[in-house]
């Protein structure tokens, strides 16, 4: 584990010497504050409160069930919190649905691959402009001109970004007869051609073989660093995580246990104990 | 020879027919995975609305020419059924998202009732005839290459075109343009749909219209056959073998699964309906869809469920 996460980290830090100072972080772009959320009796997360600031790539990490994934879904509109508030560019939002938190430039993956899987890749990741598009349906439906360049505008964003992830071999295949590896990389292209200001990652490395999560690691970086893109992504495989994010959030038990740089969080003796126990 | 051909074209111009019925069925399910019961009512109500303008608008414009006011009747007939689909959208499926498929299919059995009810207080419950100027004199064809030729139903022929280029023209929207990308995104995932900035409601109002299309197409059809009545709202099951058989998810399964229903009901009729004493045709399409359930329960085309356990 240590040696294939020696790459992403040569990355990191390399970049923290370099280009850190003047880095590009910004100020808050999201703002959560004493988020609630329960399911009938069970409490799902109690009083967590962090912000994201622009540029940055922000973790969320904790131990299975800790609510890092009901958190992802209150920010993207799936779950709606009974107690605080999430504002976006300083817009507080109550009750967004994900479409809506969608139109406002947050984009997200899914953990548990949620692809279009009869449709290819091509078309799947199209399905991200959907948002970008203006031509109207009777346009489309005749093919008229201008629903037909701006079908082949879109078209160009979207090799984009397929040649970005190097899966140009497999434009036209179905995705659900991909490699699990490769179909996370189209769920992250899918979420990418939205040009979102905000990318929410859900475990984007769950499952993946030592190679494949080196390859996501470079991207996730790569997006950072390419477009600037705030990053909020999830893991809890801890050695990512502390590599490519400049700060981290720790949940356990639905609390906040944790939140700062990666070095602080690592010697945090309450996080240490979320992850290992603590002898009694 | 000659007779065996005259039945199986007769089969395959009846399954056409049907696999129009069964297109809503597909149409709906594919996009927001509910069974519309409704499709039955929806074909009536339709079939009525078509009837009662093409009688009306010559009435209220004076305009005589029949093929003018049959165009008039079907777009405003087409104008209704898209009404009614934003309706629909707005008072029962939005209250309804992420809820059960047995509650959504409850919810489109109430539809039904209440479409069927509607149709027939705001149209009148009488049989009306709808002439959409279809030719109804068979012409006989290959009568130098077979004794006897074969007759043929201009009409059925007629409609199976018409199916045809509805089929076709649905086929090319779902894979070649945005919208229709979206909607087999929204069949697919709803979830991610809406990550996407799909929006749910937006995509089952054109849906419901473009099943509402295909029902009036198919009302219109079978409406100018049998007169507009009653009994159109139980064509639809006569669909349902066509739709197990085609598979829930897939338009050209149901044009398919018309095709083999339909000539194996006019096959049956012809040569096992005497073994067995005749009217096979009636049953015949259920066995055919329950044998077949029994080794493909996804259908011909259907998308084979495998879930992760």
């Amino acid at each position: 584990m240590s040696e294939a996460m020696d790459a992403p980290l040569a990355v990191a830090s390399d970049a923290e010497t370099t280009a850190a100072p003047a880095r590009r972080i910004g100020s808050v772009i999201l703002d959560v504050k004493n988020i609630s959320l329960a399911f009938g009796g069970v409490k799902a997360l109690t009083d967590i409160s962090f912000d994201v600031r622009e540029h940055e790539i922000r973790a969320i990490i904790g131990p299975n069930g800790a609510g890092k994934s009901s958190m992802l879904n209150c920010i993207n509109g799936v779950y709606q919190p009974q107690q605080g508030s999430i504002a976006l560019r300083g817009q507080t939002f109550r009750h967004m649905n994900s479409r809506q938190v969608a139109a406002s430039g947050v984009a997200r993956t899914f953990q548990n691959l949620a692809l279009f899987k009869g449709m290819s890749v091509l078309d799947n990741i199209m399905t991200g402009r959907n948002l970008k598009m203006r031509s109207n349906i009777l346009q489309q439906a005749w093919h008229w001109g201008a629903a037909a360049r701006e079908e082949a505008a879109q078209r160009r964003v979207v090799e984009g970004i397929i040649d970005f992830l190097e899966i140009q071999a497999y434009r036209k295949t179905p995705v659900g007869t991909m490699p699990y590896g490769l179909q996370k990389r189209v769920d992250l292209g899918r979420a990418l051609a939205m040009e979102p200001a905000l990318l929410l990652l859900d475990e984007p490395m769950a499952g993946m073989n030592v190679e494949e999560k080196q390859d996501m690691c470079r991207f996730i970086l790569d997006i950072n660093d390419e477009f600037g893109t705030t990053i909020v992504l999830i893991e809890h495989d801890m050695g990512v995580v502390m590599d490519i994010s400049d700060r981290v959030v720790v949940l356990d038990y639905g609390r906040k246990i944790g939140d700062g740089t990666p070095h602080v969080v690592r010697a945090d003796p309450n996080v240490i104990a979320a992850y290992l126990g603590t002898p009694h | 020879m000659g007779f065996f051909l005259e039945t199986l074209l007769g089969g395959l111009m009846a399954g056409m027919l049907y696999s129009l019925i069964a297109l809503g069925f597909v149409l709906i399910f594919k996009a927001s995975g509910v069974f519309n019961f409704a499709q039955g009512a929806m074909v009536l109500f339709a079939a009525l609305a078509m009837a009662r303008f093409a009688e009306w608008i010559p009435q209220w414009t004076g305009l005589t020419h029949p093929v003018a006011a049959t165009v008039l009747a079907f777009i405003a007939a087409g104008f209704v059924m898209c009404v009614l689909a934003w309706v629909i959208e707005r008072l029962v499926l939005r209250h309804l998202v992420n809820q059960d498929g047995a509650t959504l299919l409850m919810a489109t059995i109430g539809i039904s009732y209440f479409l069927e009810g509607l149709g027939q207080a705001t149209f009148g419950s009488s049989v009306y005839k709808l002439d959409i100027g279809m030719p109804k004199e068979p012409i006989l064809v290959f009568d130098k290459v077979f004794e006897g030729g074969i007759l043929i139903n201009m009409e059925d022929l007629y409609a199976a075109l018409i199916a045809a280029v509805l089929v076709t023209g649905l086929s090319l929207f779902f894979q070649k343009t945005g919208t229709g990308r979206a909607l087999r995104a929204v069949a697919d995932d709803h979830q991610a749909a809406q990550s996407v900035g799909i929006g749910l409601g937006r995509i089952w109002v054109i849906v419901w219209c473009v099943a509402g299309i295909a029902a009036l197409v198919a009302g219109m059809i079978w409406g100018s056959k049998l007169g507009v009545q009653f009994s159109l709202a139980t064509l639809a099951l006569r669909a349902l073998p066509v739709v197990i058989l085609g598979g829930l998810t897939s338009v050209p399964g149901a044009i398919v699964g018309g095709l083999v229903i339909g000539v194996g009901e006019k096959l049956s009729e012809v040569y096992l309906g005497p073994l067995v004493g005749g009217g096979i045709e009636i049953w015949f399409a259920y066995v055919l869809a329950l044998l077949f359930l029994l080794v493909r329960p996804q259908g011909l085309f259907g998308e084979k469920i495998i879930d992760r356990v």
